[in-house]
């Protein structure tokens, strides 16, 4: 129902995201999903890829700081209002949201939403109970 | 903790009495000089100061500084104002670079240092009868000695296991019901460690531990609760403070109250300097420490510059001593670097560092210039990727970081939070300042 989520320290230096994304790519291995958040200090980089292990091997062999979790990937329509509609369906479920971002599939008509709750089994209870449909890992590894 | 003093007439004395007893000890002291230490019969000469010269205490300030350097381009005797044979006791510190520093002792230059330490380890808690370990190592270092023979003068029951062996020390420590350890902070959190790790086999309740008597390196509050937290059962710890060329251990220390520590001020007499201009500073300012130890006479101290950066205040302490008490060393003036016109010790970020969770104790100061004004920049290390998964714990531990030095030093600065290992590591002493102020 998860699937693992790396999450590495960005350095305020320049080149830094650089220097992570061509660690990965010389790892073999593919990007599916990133977000950034930053202040001027520093910032987080989150990605999901296709081998998130080898992945985190790869980024901590190069002397980063990374950190695997668990996150959920749920699938919307990719079309207006879609985003809107799954939101509602947990909102009223107290799920605390700590951050999310999104992206599109090679299908046309599906995007995904990839979030990180305060309490996972609630969430997807919720996502679930509203007709969501939740990816496993292997499904988002392979997109 | 009872509030019990060694030696009431000396250590409550009015201050008018104490002066005028400072005065008077001061006088005998150049006097003796003059007479007797060829070192400083020349330099008094020089400075055109005799005894009869010396009218009030400030007058001190007519007499050179004495250094570091003076020892040790003296090795090993050259100091002495007694013939060799007249010296009972010899100790040296380690001389990182060159000669060892050499400081030598007459009989009644042992029983002055033993006094003096008698007094602060009973402020500290112990008195006739208590059990106390000392976990300093014996040999030329004079904390070992010096608490040594000052405990056996208050009556204690001195247990003299040196440092190391963390099991035979904790052995003792259940078996005798030791009272008191001394020790350095760090050996105290590591022994209180060790004792944690065998809690399977010998719960803390086994020891009998109550007073840590803690010198020779530096403590901070913060790290102080820490060791105290980790003994557990109401252990109370104090720290103390002296160097070997004014003794040893025994100029000053804490008594129960922890607020400064009281100098022996009978046997010192101690002015604040500006450690750059060298000009003496008024009483309550914070500069280097000049010390003089009115009573010895094995090797004479006179204004013996100590290096480290404190503030002395004069005023009654609750617990009835009248003696000036000194801060907590704040950091040392080779260390001291000028941040927008203030003052700023390394040691100040250190300790404000200092029990905060996600980060190494490893940092580096950056300065720069930005227009007319300089920047001070905190580099500090994550231990790992756990504080990753919410970027609020992130921003959080930066400005957690950033309050706590900025209330330390008093001025604006800013956080950097860096890779896991990325700043340099040294072997031996610490590079902790980048300073960039002077570069294009
Ligand atoms: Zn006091």
């Amino acid at each position: 129902m998860y699937i693992k989520q790396l999450s590495v320290f960005v350095e305020n230096k320049s080149g830094r995201l650089a220097e992570i994304t061509s660690t990965i790519a010389k790892a073999g291995i593919d990007i599916r999903a990133l977000s950034i958040a930053d202040t001027t200090d520093f910032g987080i980089l989150r990605l999901v890829v296709d081998k998130p292990f080898e992945a985190e091997k790869a980024l901590k062999e190069a002397g980063l700081t990374v950190s695997l979790t668990d996150v959920i990937a749920v699938g919307i329509p990719d079309r207006p209002g879609g985003f809107a509609e799954t939101m509602c369906k947990i909102a009223d479920k107290d799920v605390g949201v700590e951050y999310m971002y999104a992206f599109i599939s090679r299908d046309h008509d599906r995007a995904y939403l990839i979030m990180r709750v305060a309490d996972n089994e609630k969430a997807i209870a919720a996502l679930v109970a509203h007709g969501c449909e939740i990816l496993s890992g292997d499904s988002v590894y392979k997109l | 903790m009872e509030n019990r003093i060694f030696n009431r007439d000396m250590e409550c004395m009015p201050r008018k009495e104490l002066e005028a007893l400072q005065l008077e000890r001061l006088k005998s002291l150049v006097d003796y000089c003059e007479k007797n230490s060829k070192f400083y019969a020349e330099r008094l000469k020089k400075a055109g100061v005799t005894a009869d010269k010396i009218k009030c205490l400030s007058d001190i300030e007519y007499i050179p500084y004495t250094t570091k350097d003076d020892l040790r381009d003296t090795y090993p005797f050259g100091m002495l104002s007694v013939p060799k044979e007249k010296i009972v006791r010899v100790h040296a510190s380690s001389g990182t670079t060159g000669n060892p520093t050499v400081v030598a002792y007459t009989r009644e230059d042992l029983e002055n240092w033993s006094e003096q330490v008698a007094r602060l380890a009973m402020a500290a808690g112990a008195h006739e009868g208590t059990t106390v370990q000392i976990c300093f190592g014996y040999g030329m270092f004079t904390g070992a000695l010096g608490l040594h023979y000052g405990l056996e003068k208050i009556g204690a029951v001195v247990v003299p296991t040196s440092s190391g062996n963390t099991e035979k020390q904790l052995k003792f420590m259940r078996d005798f019901q030791t009272d008191a350890i001394v020790a350095t902070p760090s050996y105290c959190m590591y022994l209180a460690e060790a004792a944690r790790s065998m809690q399977d086999k010998y719960p803390m309740s086994s020891y009998n531990l109550k007073y840590g008597i803690l010198g020779s390196e530096g403590s901070t509050p913060e790290m102080r609760t820490e060791i105290e937290n980790h003994w557990g059962n109401g252990f109370f710890c104090t720290d103390n403070y002296g160097m070997s060329e004014l003794n040893g251990p025994g100029m000053s220390g804490e008594c129960m109250y922890r607020d400064g520590l009281h100098i022996n001020e009978d046997h010192f007499y101690c002015e604040v300097i500006d450690s750059v201009s060298g000009r003496t500073l008024d009483k309550g300012s914070t500069g280097e420490l000049v010390v003089t130890n009115l009573t010895k006479r094995g090797l004479p101290m006179i204004r013996y510059r100590t290096k480290d950066i404190t503030n002395i205040n004069y005023d009654a302490c609750k617990c009835g001593r009248t003696t000036a008490r000194m801060h907590k060393i704040i950091g040392r003036s080779d260390d001291m670097i000028k941040v927008r016109g203030v003052n700023v010790f390394p040691s100040q970020v250190e300790s404000a560092l200092i029990g905060i969770n996600g980060i190494s104790p490893n940092y580096l100061i950056v300065l720069r210039r930005e227009g007319y004004s300089d920047s001070m920049e905190v580099r500090v290390e994550l231990v790992d990727g756990s504080l990753l998964d919410r970027y609020g714990e992130l921003v959080a531990l930066q400005k957690r970081i950033h309050d706590n030095i900025k209330n330390i030093l008093g001025i604006e600065i800013k956080v950097n939070l860096v890779e896991p290992n990325s700043i340099e590591r040294f072997t031996g002493k610490a590079k902790r300042v980048l300073d960039l102020r002077n570069e294009k």
